[in-house]
């Protein structure tokens, strides 16, 4: 499964990539693209760990930029 | 400006008073560090919170941890100003590099703003707004004069034109009428339209262009990934060069620490990659921006960038260098009878059939016309037609139709369709019907030739080589490949593929109807987008909105100025930033100058970059063929 998520505050580009690869070695994501122009985040993953994998991404995320705020929906 | 950088605006010139303050009070040895103290907490508590939290997830190589150690140590050497300086031109840098990007990113989704807020349609004879996701296909909806077009259809009341200047770059507008289709994203400009809704929202032409436009910088270019390797090796090496710095030359030479440990800390100003990690990707959404200005859509960075190395083009006949349309091109009428006759009788024969040649013939012909004239049609397939007119029979087809009626006819060498006729049994003269080549084509060439300087232009094309042949020579096409089935093309566009140098790039350019086994074979696929073709969007990695294709050149020379600004930027960034880190080594560099190879270069570069979204130049280049 692959999902776009909105990215709010994410004001650094260098962050943006140290999260995108935060994110892809999370076990079970196929892939991840934080788009620092487009605010937005791709993850694919597999389906059924798919909403703990992005409760993971989230935590990763805030490790790495605490400000940042992935929007889930 | 939002208001998060409005609210550092002001802590910026709250700091910057008070730091004069605190030069210009006399103040005693033990006072003096207060009022600095205070300038730095106002514009930098931010970064020292930052930086504690970072500690706590053990980020080392963190910007601000970086940027709170170097000021700190600035400030436990006793060089107050000069920490309070540095953290003072770190925020304003921050500041500006936040405002560019948001500005620019702005700017070129203002580009796009096709995406439709809403639709009308009929509910109880009341005109209802409603959000065009709702909207099902075989809905009416109702555009009035000055909104937009917010799904794909087909006219069903009402004439207009349509502005389709912003997913095309083509500025002339379009007439419509009832029987047309049209698409989402096009602004109505005069008459109120009713349309049949013939795609859903998510499937509109509108939805597709943006979701490819706004996932196009995720494709990233390969000097992208080069800068994401290199910023990972980058801040990491520099801070242990810091360590070494400070710790090594005061054991080995027995000299004092503090001088060492200052150099150390002007290395650590300087060890954020950010210029160039912004302004690489920003230059390549520049880029991309500015081509779908032009009605150029690229569907990735790594597509704008490969592009600048095209060495061989290849390139479709039909729909690509020609319009595809057939049309009356030569009239050539036996002696006694006038060229109107000619095309008037031969309209008249086969004004019942729905054939493109007959299509062309009406065009041609542009008047209306008495069908009553018209008896006994008699319609022999492949042949042509044979009907009474006037009450004389006449006979309008090929060769093997005069043939077959008795006539003599003359050899012709004419390129395209021959249509003769013959009235009353003798023969009267002949109609060319060919393909006409788009207006710009020999333009096009001309430039892909001098200006983009393509090693090689190929025309791979599935028509008859006498046809074929001859466009080739018009256009001066290098080599050219006819009666081509598709599988043909992929196998000739393999042969290609293994002429080119290893770091070439071969483009094939199709309309994308037939052609997407070769668009996906070759290393670039340019569509010739016919508005709202799915398939072309699909298939090609670029796409041509307006079927210009001198628009080719036009994407080689968007995908070369960013790839010149995005070369740029990269030496300009890394030589200062060398160049500051020796001087500082050797202690001849201070940290003022090392903030602004951090920052002033981030900012310069991304100034640069946003250069990549202007596509002026190209206007030049159209009148200066």
């Amino acid at each position: 499964m692959k999902k776009t998520f909105k990215v709010n505050d994410l004001d650094c580009a260098h962050c943006a990539a140290k999260m995108e690869e935060a994110i892809k070695k999370i076990p079970g994501v196929i892939d991840a693209t934080m788009n620092f122009l487009a605010q937005k985040l791709i993850v694919e993953a597999e389906d059924e760990k798919f909403d703990a994998i992005m409760k993971e991404a989230v935590k990763v995320c805030k490790k790495v930029e605490p400000d940042c705020e992935i929007v889930l929906k | 400006m939002t208001k998060k950088q409005k609210k550092m605006l002001a802590r910026i010139i709250l700091s910057a008073v008070v730091l004069i303050a605190a030069v210009l009070l006399p103040l005693n040895a033990y006072l003096k560090p207060i009022p600095y103290a205070a300038a730095y907490l106002i514009c930098g508590w931010d970064v020292l919170y930052g930086a504690v939290r970072k500690i706590w997830n053990r980020q080392w190589f963190d910007e601000e941890f970086l940027m709170a150690l170097a000021t700190i140590g600035a400030f436990a050497s006793g060089e107050y100003q000069e920490g309070v300086v540095v953290m003072l031109f770190y925020q304003i840098g921050e500041l500006f590099q936040s405002y560019a990007v948001g500005r620019s990113r702005r700017s070129i989704a203002g580009l796009m703003d096709i995406r439709p807020d809403y639709a009308n349609i009929m509910v109880d004879g009341d005109l209802k707004q409603v959000d065009p996701d709702e909207v099902k296909i075989g809905d009416t909806i109702i555009v009035r004069a000055g909104e937009k077009v917010p799904l794909d259809g087909v006219v069903t009341e009402g004439m207009s034109t349509v502005d389709t200047s912003a997913l095309t770059g083509e500025s002339i507008p379009r007439d419509i009428q009832p029987g047309y289709d049209v698409i989402s994203g096009c602004i109505n400009l005069t008459g109120v339209l009713s349309i049949q809704v013939s795609k859903e929202f998510g499937q509109s032409t509108v939805a597709k262009i943006l979701d490819l436009v706004e996932n196009a910088s995720s494709k990233k270019a390969k000097s992208e990934n080069f800068i994401t390797k290199f910023a990972h090796w980058y801040t990491p090496s520099v801070v242990v060069a810091a360590v070494l710095l400070a710790f090594i030359p005061p054991l080995i030479l027995h000299q004092p620490l503090g001088e060492w440990v200052h150099r150390a800390l002007i290395f650590l100003v300087i060890s954020c990659p950010c210029a160039l990690v912004i302004s690489v990707p920003l230059s390549f959404f520049g880029g991309i921006g500015g081509a779908s200005k032009c009605g150029i859509l690229v569907k990735g960075s790594n597509y704008l960038e490969a592009l600048a190395k095209t060495e061989i083009l290849a390139m479709d006949k039909t729909g690509t260098l020609t319009q595809g349309n057939f049309e009356v091109a030569e009239l050539h009428p036996a002696e006694g009878v006038s060229k109107e006759e000619l095309l008037r009788v031969c309209t008249l024969a086969e004004g019942y059939s729905n054939h493109p040649i007959s299509l062309s013939l009406k065009k041609a012909y542009g008047k209306e016309f008495d069908p009553k004239l018209v008896s006994q049609v008699e319609e022999i397939s492949g042949h042509g037609v044979k009907a009474i007119i006037d009450g004389v029979s006449v006979a309008v087809g090929n060769r093997r139709l005069m043939e077959s009626v008795g006539v003599q006819v003359p050899n012709v060498n004419s390129i395209g369709t021959i249509v003769y006729l013959s009235v009353g049994k003798r023969y009267s003269g002949y109609i060319v019907i060919a393909d006409q080549l788009k207006p710009d084509a020999e333009e096009a060439m001309k430039r892909l030739k001098q200006e983009s300087h393509i090693r090689k232009t190929v025309m791979l094309t599935g028509d008859l080589k006498p046809v074929g042949e001859a466009i080739g020579k018009q256009l001066g096409i290098d080599e050219v490949f006819t009666e081509l089935l598709p599988v043909g093309k992929v196998e000739k566009v393999e042969a290609l593929l293994s002429e080119k140098s290893p770091k070439g790039v071969l483009a094939f350019v199709g309309d994308g109807v037939n052609d997407a086994p070769v668009l996906t074979r070759a290393d670039i696929g340019i569509a010739m987008g016919g508005l709202g073709s799915d398939a072309a969007i699909e298939a090609a990695d670029i796409v041509i909105m307006d079927d210009k294709p001198s628009r080719i050149a036009d994407a080689i020379a968007i995908s070369r100025k960013t790839l010149s600004i995005v070369y740029q930027n990269i030496v300009f960034a890394l030589a200062v930033k060398a160049l500051v880190l020796i001087l500082g080594a050797f202690g001849v560099a201070t940290m003022w100058e090392a903030v602004f190879a951090d920052v002033g270069v981030a900012v310069i570069a991304i100034l640069n970059a946003m250069r990549a979204l202007n596509v002026k130049f190209l206007d030049k280049k159209m009148k200066a063929v």
